[in-house]
């Protein structure tokens, strides 16, 4: 076992009835990164980390986390890890500082107070540690979460939509102080579907339908991809889209602001189904293409067999 | 890794302080829980159960002679008795009583004044339409103590004997319709049975489904915790509720409706714990089998409903068909309110109760077994 890797998982699935969530999915991720979890809606990212930390039994898979049996030892990881849920968790009806100080009982965290008054400070929550925490707003309820996924120490952090529901001056905030906790050698999960976010992580694994399609850097996810891009600019290009579409070469054709993005698998195919349309009004230009390509292209994409590793 | 596992008493008081928060800003349950022993009070103690007083009667003269005119006398001037017809025939009586137009049908017989002074125990037959039990129990008790005084003057010298012991008079009661009478101080004791099982079994399945609904759940399973902690931790603030409420109904049941107390109260308290850990137990149960706070909130009727119906509360015991006294030997409230009008109101001891005590012992302990088998550590 590699005592660099955080996370190092094999074969993860989960079967919900006949609905196969989660379909091995392999995972490792080293001790000091970020690592985002990209997918749609449905796509099994909760559930494959709630199986990371022992909410849900895994029905097939092996590895560890944090150096414990990720099936047999959840009781050792729960400790070690903090998990931020996709929708807000805390108590409503408690204000911040006794969420906070819930939380930190729970951990039997020797200088309790210390601990709480800390983590206020930190994140900023001091002014409002008598608020009650349902009366907070979308960006000061993130805060909460963090700071009590962050008061018992732990050196994993699963974050499931941190940023859903938050303003993009706190979005960029949080991240900052992700990337500061992670610099002190924190290691982060992180499930998104923004794809600014997906940029700032260290790397990035992609599923759909429960499926791992991509994973390594942005770079290398974008490579992996074999990708070639065409952007185009002019008029009536929703309307010049539909037509490309149809197209067998032609994978994808989304919108991107005032341009439209061409992708295909195949260069050269791709060149001789758009010469027809290459004449004015528009103008074509080969692009490197954007994660975000490689995205629209992994999701559009019918589900296939998990990359080699 | 083994120690991990152990039961911790940090995070088992973690629980119930944050419980205790939780109920002081949740106005709406807390006033539950205040406001359902005060209505309940106030329904069943007065309105239903009040000392019910000049009452319908109807007598049958089937004798004129002096003594059944003094009985007659004694009968109408009774605070209990209002003697608003004279009948001719027991058919017209039996009419009356149906029709509900008379609570009692009083029959003085054929020679009722000569038999009395031969010493013969001539029968008086007073049938009761005992369809409300409780209002005919009083005036039925006091039907003896009427007749004694009134007949005293009569029986003076040498048919003094027969005011003795047996009394002059057979009294015959019949209560037609409803075998047992409950009166007011059967009821207002066992209110305090009756609260404790509305109240602890709906509050406790409230508690955890709502944890599980509002998503608080997945962060508590995400920490270290184990179910035992987080049972027991939200179990106990509502033992303490529980105590408040019979405190309550046991002050008014005093001081209101004076409810001799003649048994221990400690005593009373003791026991009741157990009582009321094992309808916790109940509402833990319902909270790992519903799905949402809704259904929380309409399976403890399913517990409720037989327990009050069937537990003595309602229909006395003994005059349920038997299968019904099966299902009510089962239920905690049963046996439940022996415990309470044994020592309040017969002043038994702990080697009276320990018979009733240990069965809801057992009921609790199944229940919390089953609370404890079904709750779920996970999420699936
Ligand atoms: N507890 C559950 N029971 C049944 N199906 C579930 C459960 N949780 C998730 N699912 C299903 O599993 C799939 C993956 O869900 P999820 O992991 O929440 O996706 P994501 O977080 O990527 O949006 C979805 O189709 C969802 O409906
Ligand atoms: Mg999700």
């Amino acid at each position: 076992m590699d005592e660099q890797l955080a996370i190092d998982v094999r074969g993860m699935t989960k079967r919900f009835g006949g609905l196969l969530a989660v379909n091995h999915v392999d995972l490792s991720v080293r001790a000091g990164e970020v690592c985002g979890v990209l997918g749609p809606n449905g796509s099994g990212k909760t559930t494959f980390i709630r199986m990371l930390c022992g909410l849900l039994r895994a029905d097939g898979g092996s590895g560890q986390c944090l150096g414990h049996d990720v099936i047999r030892e959840s009781e050792a990881i729960k400790r070690q890890v903090g998990y931020m849920t996709q929708r807000f968790s805390f108590w409503e009806d408690l204000t911040i500082a006794e969420n906070l100080d819930f939380v930190a009982r729970m951990y039997a965290l020797e200088n309790r107070r210390r601990a709480v008054t800390e983590s206020l400070e930190r994140l900023g929550l001091a002014g409002r540690r008598n608020q009650l925490a349902g009366q907070l707003s979308g960006g000061w309820k993130q805060r909460l979460a963090l700071a009590a996924c962050l008061i018992h120490h732990p050196r994993l952090l699963l974050l499931d939509e941190p940023t859903a529901g938050v303003d993009p001056k706190a979005r960029r905030d949080f991240w900052e102080e992700i990337h500061h906790l992670a610099g002190e050698g924190l290691t982060f999960l992180i499930a998104t579907h923004y794809m600014d976010e997906a940029e700032r992580c260290h790397r990035l694994a992609f599923i759909s339908g429960g499926n791992l399609l991509a994973r390594g850097t942005s770079a290398e996810v974008v490579e992996q991809a074999h990708l070639t891009t065409w952007s185009v600019s002019g008029p009536d290009l929703p309307e010049l889209g539909e037509q490309l579409r149809r197209l067998p070469a032609v994978r994808q054709a989304a919108s991107f602001g005032a341009t439209l993005h061409v992708s295909g698998d195949d260069p050269r195919a791709l060149e001789q189904a758009i010469a027809p349309f290459r004449q004015p009004p528009h103008q074509w230009r080969l692009i490197e293409p954007g994660l975000e390509d490689v995205f629209i292209h992994l999701m559009e994409r019918p589900a296939a067999p998990p990359p080699p590793a | 890794m083994k120690t991990w596992r152990a039961f911790s008493p940090a995070r088992f008081w973690a629980m119930i302080y944050k419980e205790f928060i939780q109920m002081r800003r949740d106005r709406m349950t807390f006033g539950l829980m205040i406001g359902v022993p005060l209505i309940q009070l106030i329904l069943f103690g007065f309105a239903i159960n009040s000392d019910p007083k000049h009452l319908p009667a109807a007598v049958l003269m089937a004798d004129n002679g002096p003594q059944a005119r003094t009985l007659l006398h004694a009968i109408s001037n009774s605070a209990y008795f209002d003697v608003v017809r004279q009948l001719k025939t027991e058919e017209e009586g039996h009419a009356v009583l149906a029709r509900g137009e008379v609570q009692f049908v009083i029959n003085i017989p054929r020679n009722f004044s000569r038999d009395l002074l031969r010493g013969d125990r001539p029968a008086v037959l007073v049938e009761a339409d005992a369809t409300d039990p409780g209002a005919t129990g009083n005036a039925l008790g006091a039907l003896p103590v009427i007749f004694n005084n009134a007949l005293q003057n009569d029986l003076k010298g040498p048919l003094a004997f027969l005011s003795g012991t047996a009394g002059p008079i057979d009294l015959r009661v019949h209560a037609l319709y409803n075998p047992e009478a409950i009166t007011q101080y059967n009821i207002v004791p066992a209110l305090m049975g009756v609260v404790l099982t509305m109240t602890m079994v709906a509050i406790t399945a409230l508690a955890i489904t709502r944890e599980r609904e509002s998503g608080t759940m997945e962060n508590l399973l995400s920490m270290p915790t184990r179910p035992i902690e987080v049972m027991v931790g939200k179990i106990i603030p509502y033992i303490l509720v529980g105590y408040i409420q019979m405190s309550l109904v046991l002050a008014a049941a005093y001081a209101i409706f004076h409810v001799p107390i003649v048994g221990s109260l400690p005593l009373l308290f003791t026991v009741s714990l157990v009582f009321i850990a094992a309808n916790l137990a109940v509402g833990i149960t319902f909270s790992t089998v519903a799905q949402n706070q809704r259904q929380a909130m309409q399976m403890p009727v399913f517990f409720f409903l037989p327990s009050i119906l069937l537990s003595g509360f309602m229909f006395p015991f003994r005059g349920m068909p038997l299968w019904c006294q099966w299902i009510g030997e089962t239920l905690p409230l049963t046996h439940f309110l022996r415990i309470v009008r044994g020592i309040l109101l017969k002043g038994n001891g702990l080697a009276e109760v320990t018979a009733e005590l240990w069965q809801i012992a057992l009921f609790a302990a199944v229940a919390l077994l089953i609370a404890v088998k079904r709750y779920r550590q996970t999420l699936d």
